[in-house]
């Protein structure tokens, strides 16, 4: 392997570093292979600056039609994989053709990037950021190197936040009356409620909450929808008589959430859910589902 | 089977725990928080069975229990680690499953209010609101024992380091009722779990975890700072309307019992009627008289225990409280048993006795009470009822201890109508004991009349039934008791002691052949006791016409006897006919006298055909009339000659000889110059040893068989002859004694007479007398004889 690998690699190698690479906050995302990688975490309007080195093996010449660096944003639909679509793209020459001789150092600088929307790793759906160093060479074919970085954006709290207060029921059988604090959580949140018994027939076993997300990919006949459910949180055991009001409390920290996105770049959206089940004696289950909005919200340590 | 199986999962879930502690431990020893976490939540999954009964439940969880321990330890550390315990607190909120998540959440709970970080008053309420999510039955429950467990001593207090104010102490009252109030409701709900088929079984196994929900009562009752006001205006209104509204009989049951038992005596005094108000709301199956019996009960000791409790009593009118209650009660409960509202009135009593002992008016007013429900049952039949009705009557006796008291009540035989005879018998013989044991005078007729109309099952004999099965010894035990009470009745003004008399004579008579044998003796002393007293007191105040004269008592005595002549007792008759004549000869009615002597003569000739009775009687007749003083001279003739007539024809000639020489001091009355009839005294005792001779020849005749009879009745003889002469009589000569003397020598001489020590004491007696100074030894002289050695 070793000399096969030797035989074809690169003439030369690209390595890139951010500026403040030391301190930069890493956060960990999931490569196609399942592996996990620490990448650099930035937000909208951050400058992005570094450096780009390139090294020639053992000193040989490496000749170039130029060297360019990319700042891309890139939407990658898993049903028409290898085809990105870029939705940013910024580019920076570093060198006019030439040739290269030994280490070779290119600062780098995007002041100011417009980064409107957030790393997302979905099921069907990817969005990316890349950093795309390319050695421009014309007859061995480009030299390129890439560096993810991971964007999240803060928001503020939202000004109405409502909550959200419901009466359901099968007649006769279960009314029940539920309430959620809030309707939008930021991902540190707690889901505070109550859950009311207003009529009991029914044997209940126990009550879940369930934390739905619903991904929905692609438009109009090709759309693709795809719900997962990340959280099942048991929120009462046993049955309930009339009158009962079982307290709700539910830390959103432990769960891998992302804000809700709505039609990004018309190419997908993101949206979770509560979904309140009562499971019967014989396992028959009575849900309700409601749409609750994710933000993240700025931190006030960083 | 169903059992095995229990056994089976019990043991697999035990077998879980133990390996997910094991794992916890680990984790604990290498302080690795997250995996500490992770496997007491697995630990605690297994709680979350439902397979086990509730029995191997507790099991499982007191197993689990003992773990926590350990974790609590740890969490404690954990956050001088600089873990911060609110963080804490959030991550075990993390758990999935809602009960490891809650107990957990207890866990650290308990460690945060210790930690003084934030309000305890915040965390009690988080953590007894949060519990509301479990609502299985026994997972619940025990899942908010254990909360109550972890927390009862970090409740704050007076004096507390917590939070001292009393705005906390409220909330801790508040978290507990709550806590109590929800435990309540799921161990209700328990009932209606599972199959209606197995509801007996359920309800034995809801029993048994009762504990659980009164240990929050426990608790409460514990908790400092819970005063009168705070009881009586939050914690009791709070627990009653729970229990009145929680419709269970068995949650009813046992916790006005735990109200009644956890809380301090004097609170319930103060909040009767708020408790006793709840009692007619409580289900129609609750057994109400246990509870109130309990309540009476527990008051009663504290009433006597302290003095100082009996104003408070006064103050909030107790026992008109209870009585009305009870009244309620009895009303509701159409078929309460007779013994249960019977069991309902003893420990209003018995509460009554204690608490107001000098208010019989209201004992009379519980007999009455009784009496009026009774009414509505009729005579009692079942032995329980009985049992309790003889406890119930038994009080007030057992309280003051003296039948005087009693018989003020008058509601008291009331209540005795209403036992059956042999309750009645037990009731009568437990009050005629009371007065023997307590020594109790009864001093006037009418309580008289009031205690035998009360003790009337052992006066006499009930209509209708039949007294074989009576075991004689127990039946003269009983009337035995009878008759030591006639002494008991006692007056010092005469009039007032015949009255008793005359009322003792009414009620005694009517007891029918069995028992006047028993009974008129002591009625007889008891007069004649009084004749005694009359007769040495002054002149009688009244005058002739009182009934206290001696006279009429001997009148009536007269009549009393004779009931005794009906009923065969004639020796008993004979033997009350001479000690009346005695008396009568003390008081100095020669006519009553001479009338008593002609009766007894007349049953001994009638009645007494048994010749060892005969002598007897004859004895004492003899005895009797030698003492008689006030008779004419004509009377005592007759009655002496009779005498003697009878002696003559006694069976036995021994008997005989005896006889007669007994009749000889008929006619020798020391102190009486009038009655010293030397020659009939000697007449007398040469019959009698004609009639020895003859007695000697019979045995002669029948030689071999029996010898020593004569000897004996010589020297008796020699006896009598010696005691007329020391007497003085004169007619006894030297020369009678002496060939008395020598007859008795030969006699010895021929036979072994078995008579030795009697001829030899009666020789020294002559020898000593001899040998005294003054006018004996001259008597003696005369007799002078050499007697062999």
């Amino acid at each position: 392997m070793n000399f096969l690998l030797g035989a074809f690699k690169p003439a030369c190698n690209i390595s890139i570093t951010f500026t403040d690479g030391k301190n930069r906050k890493q956060v960990p995302i999931k490569k196609d292979n399942g592996q996990i990688l620490m990448n650099p975490l930035f937000q909208s309007q951050e400058t992005i600056a570094g450096k780009i080195h390139i090294d020639s093996y053992q000193g040989k010449k490496v000749e170039h039609n130029g060297v360019k660096v990319e700042l891309l944003g890139q939407i990658e639909m898993y049903f028409d994989r290898g085809n990105f679509y870029d939705f940013t793209s910024l580019v920076r020459e570093l060198d006019v053709p030439g040739e290269i001789y030994e280490r070779k150092t290119y600062p780098f600088e995007f002041s100011s990037v417009e980064m409107p929307y957030e790393t997302y790793n979905g099921v069907n759906v990817r969005l990316r950021y890349v950093l795309k160093v390319t050695v421009t060479r014309g007859y061995a074919g480009s030299i390129v190197e890439y560096q993810d970085f991971v964007v999240r954006n803060y928001v503020p709290p939202p000004p109405i936040n409502n909550s959200i207060k419901m009466e359901v029921g099968i007649e006769d059988c279960l009314h029940i009356e539920f309430e959620y604090n809030k309707s939008k959580y930021h991902l540190k949140d707690v889901i505070l409620g109550k859950i009311y018994f207003l009529l009991v027939r029914i044997k209940i076993k126990n009550m879940d909450l369930e934390i739905r997300r619903r991904e929905s990919t692609g438009a109009g006949a090709n759309t693709h929808v795809e719900t997962e459910t990340l959280a099942k949180f048991e929120l009462m055991d046993g049955a309930p008589v009339r009158g009962e009001s079982i307290p709700v409390r539910v830390f959103l920290t432990p769960y891998d959430l992302t804000p809700t996105h709505t039609n990004i770049n018309n190419k997908f959206s993101v949206k979770y859910y509560l979904n309140l089940v009562l499971v019967d004696e014989e396992d028959r289950r009575y849900f309700k589902q409601q749409e609750i909005t994710l933000y993240r919200l700025k931190e006030e340590t960083s | 089977m169903i059992a095995e199986d229990d056994e089976k999962w019990l043991a697999a879930a035990n077998a879980a725990v133990k390996q997910n502690a094991f794992y916890m431990q680990r984790a604990i020893d290498s302080n690795n928080l997250k995996d500490a976490l992770k496997f007491s939540a697995q630990m605690l999954s297994e709680l979350r069975t439902s397979k086990l009964s509730p029995h191997k439940y507790y099991e499982l969880y007191m197993r689990v229990f003992n773990e926590l321990g350990t974790l609590e330890i740890f969490f404690k550390e954990e956050t001088g680690r600089g873990c911060s315990i609110a963080e804490l607190y959030e991550l075990v909120q993390h758990a999935g499953n809602i009960l490891p998540r809650l107990y957990l959440l207890c866990t650290i709970g308990s460690v945060y209010i210790k930690s003084k970080d934030v309000t305890t008053t915040d965390i009690l309420k988080d953590l007894v609101e949060m519990c509301r999510a479990v609502q299985h039955p026994l997972r619940g429950l025990f899942l908010r024992s254990y909360l109550a467990q972890v927390t009862r001593d970090k409740l704050p207090s007076i004096g507390s380091e917590l939070e001292g104010d009393g705005d906390a102490q409220m909330n801790a009252l508040e978290f507990v009722l709550q806590n109590f109030t929800e435990m309540n409701k799921l161990w209700v709900r328990m009932q209606h779990q599972g199959s209606s088929r197995e509801k007996e079984k359920r309800e034995k196994e809801r029993n048994e975890l009762r504990d659980l929900v009164g240990k929050n009562l426990h608790v409460l009752s514990q908790l400092e700072g819970v005063d009168l006001g705070i009881y009586r205006d939050t914690v009791l209104p709070r627990i009653l309307e729970q229990v009145v509204n929680c419709k269970d009989e068995l949650a009813q049951c046992y916790l006005m019992d735990c109200i009644i038992q956890v809380f301090p005596d004097d609170f319930h005094l103060q909040t009767l009627d708020v408790l006793l108000g709840v009692c007619p709301q409580l289900q129609p199956s609750v057994d109400i008289k246990t509870v109130l019996s309990g309540l009476m009960e527990r008051l009663s000791n504290y009433a006597a225990s302290s003095v100082e409790a009996l104003p408070n009593f006064l103050q909030v009118e107790a026992f008109s409280k209870f009585n009305y209650a009870i009244g309620k009660v009895v009303e509701a409960q159409v078929d309460l048993p007779a013994a249960g509202s019977v069991t309902l009135y003893l420990f209003l009593l018995k509460f009554t006795l204690h608490v107001y002992s000098d208010r019989l008016d209201y004992v009379d007013q519980v007999l009455g009470s009784c009496v009026t429900q009774l009414s509505a049952t009729g005579k009692l039949c079942d032995d329980k009822a009985a049992k309790q009705i003889v406890a119930f009557l038994r009080a007030p006796l057992e309280k003051y201890n003296n039948v005087v008291t009693i018989l003020k009540l008058t509601n008291y035989p009331r209540v005795m109508e209403y036992l059956d005879h042999e309750t009645n018998k037990t009731m009568a013989i437990i009050i005629v004991q009371s007065v023997l044991k307590n020594n109790t005078h009864i001093s006037t007729a009418d309580e008289v009349d009031a205690l035998f109309e009360l003790a009337k099952g052992l006066i006499k004999d009930f209509d209708g039934t039949i007294d074989n099965e009576i075991d004689e010894e127990d039946f003269q035990e009983e009337q035995n008791f009878v008759a030591r009470l006639v002494h008991n009745l006692y007056n010092d003004d005469p009039e007032e002691m015949s009255k008793i008399i005359f009322t003792v004579r009414k009620h005694i008579l009517t007891g029918g052949p069995k028992r006047l044998p028993l009974t008129i003796p002591a009625l007889v002393f008891s007069a004649l006791k009084l004749i005694r007293r009359l007769r040495g007191g002054d002149e009688n105040p009244f005058g002739d016409d009182a009934s206290a004269t001696p006279k009429r008592i001997l009148q009536l005595l007269s009549e009393t006897v004779e009931a005794l002549s009906d009923v065969s007792a004639p020796d008993l008759a004979l033997r009350l006919y001479l000690q009346c004549a005695q008396a009568a000869n003390d008081c100095e009615l020669e006519t009553v006298t001479y009338e008593f002597f002609t009766k007894a003569y007349l049953l001994y000739e009638e009645e007494i055909s048994d010749s060892k009775a005969q002598v007897t009687a004859l004895r004492l007749i003899i005895g009797t009339l030698q003492r008689m003083r006030v008779l004419s001279v004509e009377n005592r003739d007759i009655l002496t000659h009779k005498a003697t007539g009878y002696s003559a024809r006694l069976l036995r000639k021994p008997d005989q000889c005896r006889a007669v020489y007994e009749c000889a001091h008929l006619f020798w009355a020391d102190e009486c110059e009038n009655l010293k009839d030397g020659e009939r005294v000697v007449l007398c005792l040469i019959r009698a040893q004609r009639i020895a001779d003859a007695v000697q020849n019979m045995t002669n005749a029948s030689r071999g068989t029996s010898s020593t009879g004569s000897v004996a009745l010589y020297v008796e003889l020699l006896n009598k002859y010696l005691y007329f002469l020391e007497k003085g009589n004169t007619k006894v000569t030297g020369d009678t004694i002496k060939s008395l003397a020598e007859l008795i020598r030969s006699e010895t001489k021929k036979v072994e007479s078995g008579a030795e020590s009697f001829i030899n004491s009666t020789l020294r007696y002559i020898e000593f007398q001899r040998q005294q100074d003054g006018g004996m030894s001259e008597k003696y002289e005369k007799i002078k004889m050499e007697w062999f050695e």
